[in-house]
């Protein structure tokens, strides 16, 4: 059934977008990313422009995250402090990152920026992921082995303003949890996603947070921080498609209901390498595409009369 | 069907506005096409009469050729180039008339039947319909921007060149079909159709074609332009309500 959406200005089918909405809902569900690094590309490549795809992608995230923590909800596996705690330090790294943004354009290569940074940061937290979560397994199959300690104490726990987070067991100051929320937005703002495959990682391995709370806090904070990038693309550029995005929503809830579900039968570990895998994939995909011959040379984009 | 058409040719016919030896008279099967919901393209019948105050002249058989094009708006095209092992946009050309649509239909190979200088002057085939002026500053091999231009979109099914789709009876009555697709922009479409003897122009009518959204599309984009505010906000309150109602709902189904 073809629909034409009206702020793309393209003719679709309506099945193939519920169909993109649920894949990607049910990654979020599963493993608490917004889905924002997937979505993103994947409407690009069945010809939304890009601009659309961008803005309408976050309105996508904002559902299946809301949806997923919900579902994460009923497993007390929300940590509200910490969420609110990241959410300061990241709409301070937002507001950096826009006005960075802003001066890329200005300067030309925005593109190959975002490119670059999709390739640099998907690649090293996948490599990182996968690594840890292998060993882990390997591990986990020797017994006898010396069991590891929860958490390290390091200088991290050191620092002043400590704060007791309860759900995630943690006895840490604001600090880094506070700069791990602005890193995550500062390059949520420049690569237009949600940030939750940075975020997932930075909390796992930076915080020292247990995996069970990890993916519902940082579906908590992708709402406020999609939510955010929502209005203001809906303002500035007028690009949000409201029925491609409710296509896209509606895939995307069933999506994510069923991914949650699903994930709480995996290992913290298989679910882990799941995600390094997918993250992995997607850089790889961006570096061949920067890499190999491209078959058309030449990009059209519309241009403004000088 | 020629009766329905000599009808309307009796209606149409102020339309042919210029009094001279071979004159075009116009129809169109709609004069605005509505970009609905379920909208996938359009076909628009572009039907005519040849009208004849004295008997055929001398010369070459009568020949049509049939255009229309889309509102034009200003490009970049970009090109990019191996820098370091990566493939990254290095030059561009900024081109300031585009269409964003533009179909030529004709009665045989356009080239035979239009004369290089009428081409110019009335810009008629695809190259001549982009006016790219003053790129050559802009970057080396400029032409092959303009040329990719067409490229892409011929590819998008944006510009096409069908040659003999045009009906001609008689050397009077003609008729064609021409495709929209359905990534139309909304605007006026231009029809011209021209009227050639021996590659030179005998006779030119223009007439037009409305594209615009209609429904909720058209609901829908207008708050877009007009409230964004309102707009990302409902945009927002869709977004929590679909999330919470999928939540509840699979809640129910347990």
């Amino acid at each position: 059934m073809q629909l034409y959406l009206p702020i793309a200005e393209v003719s679709i089918n309506a099945f193939l977008l519920l169909g993109l909405g649920g894949i990607v809902g049910f990654m979020s569900g599963m493993f608490g990313v917004g889905g924002g690094f997937i979505i993103t590309p994947l409407l690009f490549f069945i010809g939304i422009p890009p601009a659309v795809a961008v803005a309408t992608g976050a309105n996508q995230v904002v559902a299946s995250s809301i949806s997923g923590v919900l579902a994460q909800l009923k497993r007390k596996a929300v940590d509200f402090r910490m969420g609110l705690v990241l959410l300061v330090g990241g709409m301070f790294g937002s507001a950096i990152g826009i006005w960075v943004f802003a001066r890329l354009s200005v300067l030309g290569q925005v593109d190959l920026f975002v490119q670059l940074a999709y390739v640099f940061f998907l690649g090293l937290v996948g490599a990182l992921m996968l690594q840890e979560s292998l060993r882990s397994l390997r591990r986990s199959k020797k017994p006898g082995q010396p069991v590891k300690r929860s958490h390290v104490h390091t200088w991290v726990h050191r620092l002043p303003f400590k704060v007791k987070f309860r759900a995630s067991g943690l006895y840490i100051s604001v600090i880094p949890p506070m700069m791990v929320g602005g890193l995550v937005g500062f390059l949520a703002a420049i690569m237009g996603v949600g940030g939750g495959f940075i975020m997932v990682p930075a909390m796992i391995y930076l915080l020292g947070m247990p995996t069970k709370v990890v993916i519902g806090t940082s579906l908590f904070q992708i709402i406020f921080v999609t939510a955010f990038t929502t209005v203001m693309h809906a303002v500035t550029s007028q690009t949000v498609d409201m029925v491609l995005a409710l296509l896209l929503i509606v895939g995307g809830v069933i999506g994510a209901q069923i991914g949650a579900r699903l994930g709480v039968r995996l290992k913290a570990e298989q679910l882990r390498i799941l995600l390094a895998l997918l993250v992995l994939a997607v850089s790889g995909k961006i570096a061949l595409d920067l890499l190999l011959t491209p078959t058309e040379f030449y990009s059209i984009t519309p241009g403004t009369l000088p | 069907m020629i009766r329905l058409l000599a009808l309307l040719l009796l209606v149409l016919a102020p339309l042919a506005a210029r009094a001279q030896d071979e004159s075009i008279v116009l129809g169109l099967s709609q004069t605005s096409v509505a970009i609905t919901a379920d909208f996938t393209g359009s076909e628009i019948l572009i039907y005519g009469a040849v009208k004849r105050e004295a008997p055929q002249p001398e010369g070459g058989p009568l020949q049509v050729i049939v255009t229309v094009e889309g509102p034009p708006t200003p490009v970049v095209v970009r090109r990019k180039e191996r820098r370091l092992g990566i493939w990254i946009n290095r030059d561009k050309v900024r081109i300031n008339h585009a269409p964003s649509f533009y179909a030529v239909a004709t009665t045989g190979p356009l080239e035979a039947i239009l004369s290089e200088t009428d081409n110019l002057r009335y810009q008629i085939s695809v190259p001549r319909a982009i006016r790219a002026v003053g790129i050559s500053a802009q970057a080396e091999e400029s032409p092959s921007f303009v040329e990719a231009l067409q490229r892409i979109r011929e590819q998008e099914g944006r510009y096409h060149l069908d040659e003999g789709t045009v009906a001609f009876t008689e050397d009077t009555l003609f008729r064609t079909d021409v495709r929209l697709p359905s990534n139309l922009v909304e605007g006026n479409y231009r029809v011209r159709v021209f009227l050639t003897r021996d590659g030179r122009v005998v006779d030119s009518l223009e007439g037009g074609i409305g594209v615009q959204k209609a429904g909720i599309e058209r609901f829908i984009y207008a708050l877009a332009q007009e409230q964004p505010l309102i707009y990302g906000l409902l945009s927002l309150v869709m977004a929590v309500v679909a999330g919470w109602g999928a939540s509840a709902a699979f809640r129910m189904i347990r």
